[in-house]
């Protein structure tokens, strides 16, 4: 294999051109990204990022020290559009081809848009610039912010914006938030977070429509009549994986670029890594899948074929108002959740946080903390080695 | 030169946290007492609640790992060192010598 080209600058892009290197591939290496920046780390952005605790320059991906020695060749600002029958052509927007024996798809996910939303006003919090617009509008004095969506982007966009002196209401379509990340006890839990942090919680009611005056934004409609006044309306209601560039082209898509576990795709000389990949059936907008995926991926693509698994716990975590969440392994269904350690305080986390463990069938399958970054890593680790045992018994 | 706590009370594989600016993680690593600067690198989090195994601190957050003898990041996504402070025991007691590399004499 004498080219590579990695398309998305993105963090499983960057951990893809590192293991490229790493893994000994010293052909040429393109790294094409539609947004115009050096890659960056998004998950500050929400936080840090937007209450000015934390610069652009911290959430630089790569130095410049690095860049040169991955020694790519670095096509940004430039939207990849489409890739060749054989997957050995990457189609740029700008018209040119680039030609490629091999391929790394880490074109990531892109913000879920409401319809009618394209107001003054009206924010999502996915890119840089999404980040710089909406930090620059809070930046204007206090105002009145409704964030739809009560995931983690949301979550953590309200608990920011509460920081800053905002007045913030949260509007989530579901009975709970996040109840299909963390099973609707420990969600409970975690929704009164909100309250806590002096934000409005409002769940079981949709967006019916934006209210709007001379193009900028006024009010949210919700579905069961009720009119929020908004000054700034942040969508916070999920990602869409960015697959229409490959429209047409030899790969499967369905909600991502279906991969064999070894995120290989139809073509053995194309991969996949990050929030656009469905590994093995799963597809997991986590920044830890983005940054471990990747090292499996080349060795696989360099390989030829599937020689790995991607064999990872999930793991992802998130701030908010002041709380540190973190969550690893595989919710059951149909388990119990049960707090192990620390306690609750009128149905959210106690001041010193706790730690919960899900299990089915006597197992443990997965932990969730609170504040417990200690207890939280220790059971980790442990679920990472009897997932190891239980994969070890099945083979 | 700031005291930490006894030594008895810092057990193998423990590490404390002191509360000074920036704060510093003490760790005592089977036996050998090392202080670094607390704060991870990479993003915030506190390395006196991350993982010890050997002479490295993993970081709870993102798994940053450190070697507790230079400060440098062993692995990603940390890329810059921590700070090492240099550590003594008098009268039972550990110190931590601030802005004093571990490497140097105090």
């Amino acid at each position: 294999m004498r080219s590579v080209t990695v398309v998305g600058a993105s963090l499983a892009g960057v951990y893809a051109a590192r293991e490229l290197r790493a893994q000994g591939f010293d052909g040429r290496l393109v790294v094409v990204g539609d947004e115009p920046h050096r890659p960056y780390d998004r998950p500050p952005l929400s936080k840090d990022f937007l209450t000015g605790r934390s610069t652009e320059a911290s959430l630089a991906l790569t130095d410049p020290g690095e860049t040169a020695a991955l020694g790519a060749d670095w096509v940004l600002g430039v939207r990849a559009r489409g890739l060749d029958a054989r997957g050995r052509g990457v189609l740029l927007g700008d018209g040119r081809t680039v030609r490629t024996d091999g391929v790394v798809i880490a074109t990531g996910a892109s913000a879920r848009r409401l319809p009618g939303d394209a107001l003054a006003g009206v924010h999502a919090l996915r890119t840089l610039d999404d980040a710089r617009a909406l930090r620059d509008e809070l930046a204007e004095g206090p105002r009145r912010v409704v964030v739809v969506g009560g995931g983690f982007v949301g979550a953590e966009t309200a608990s920011s914006c509460a920081s800053l002196g905002h007045h913030v209401t949260v509007v989530e379509a579901a009975p709970l938030p996040l109840a299909a990340q963390l099973g609707p006890e420990m969600a409970a839990v975690c929704a009164a977070l909100h309250e806590r942090g002096g934000v409005r919680l409002l769940t079981g009611t949709g967006v019916a429509r934006l209210h709007a005056v001379t193009g900028a934004v006024t009010g949210v409609e919700l579905s069961d009549g009720r009119v929020l006044p908004a000054d700034t309306v942040v969508v916070g209601i999920g990602a869409v994986p960015g697959t229409a560039w490959l429209d047409g082209s030899a790969l499967a898509l369905r909600d991502g670029v279906l991969c064999d576990d070894g995120c290989v795709t139809a073509l053995p000389q194309v991969v996949a890594v990050g929030d656009v990949a469905r590994v093995g059936g799963t597809r997991a907008e986590h920044w830890t899948s983005a940054t471990e995926q990747p090292r499996v991926a080349v060795r696989n693509l360099l390989a030829g074929r599937t020689v790995e698994s991607v064999r990872s716990v999930p793991y992802f975590w998130s701030d908010q108002y002041g709380a540190r969440i973190q969550f690893a392994g595989r919710r059951p269904d149909g388990g119990t959740v049960h707090v192990t350690e620390g306690s609750l305080t009128d149905g959210g986390p106690a001041g010193s946080g706790f730690l919960a463990e899900y299990r089915r069938d006597g197992r443990t399958t997965a932990v969730l903390s609170v504040d417990r970054p200690r207890s939280f890593v220790r059971a980790r680790r442990e679920l990472a080695r009897t997932a190891g045992e239980t994969r070890a018994a099945v083979v | 030169m700031i005291p930490v706590c006894r030594l008895e009370d810092l057990p193998v594989g423990g590490s404390v946290r002191i509360d000074t600016t920036p704060p510093v993680a003490v760790f005592n690593a089977d036996g050998e007492l090392y202080a670094v600067d607390d704060t991870c690198t990479h993003q915030d989090a506190s390395l006196s609640e991350g993982w010890l195994e050997g002479r490295l601190v993993e970081c709870p957050l993102h798994a940053a790992s450190f070697d507790l003898r230079t400060g440098e990041a062993t692995c990603l996504p940390a890329r810059r060192a921590v700070r090492t402070h240099r550590v003594s025991v008098e009268n039972g007691v550990i110190h931590v010598h601030l802005g004093v590399g571990a490497g140097t004499a105090a």
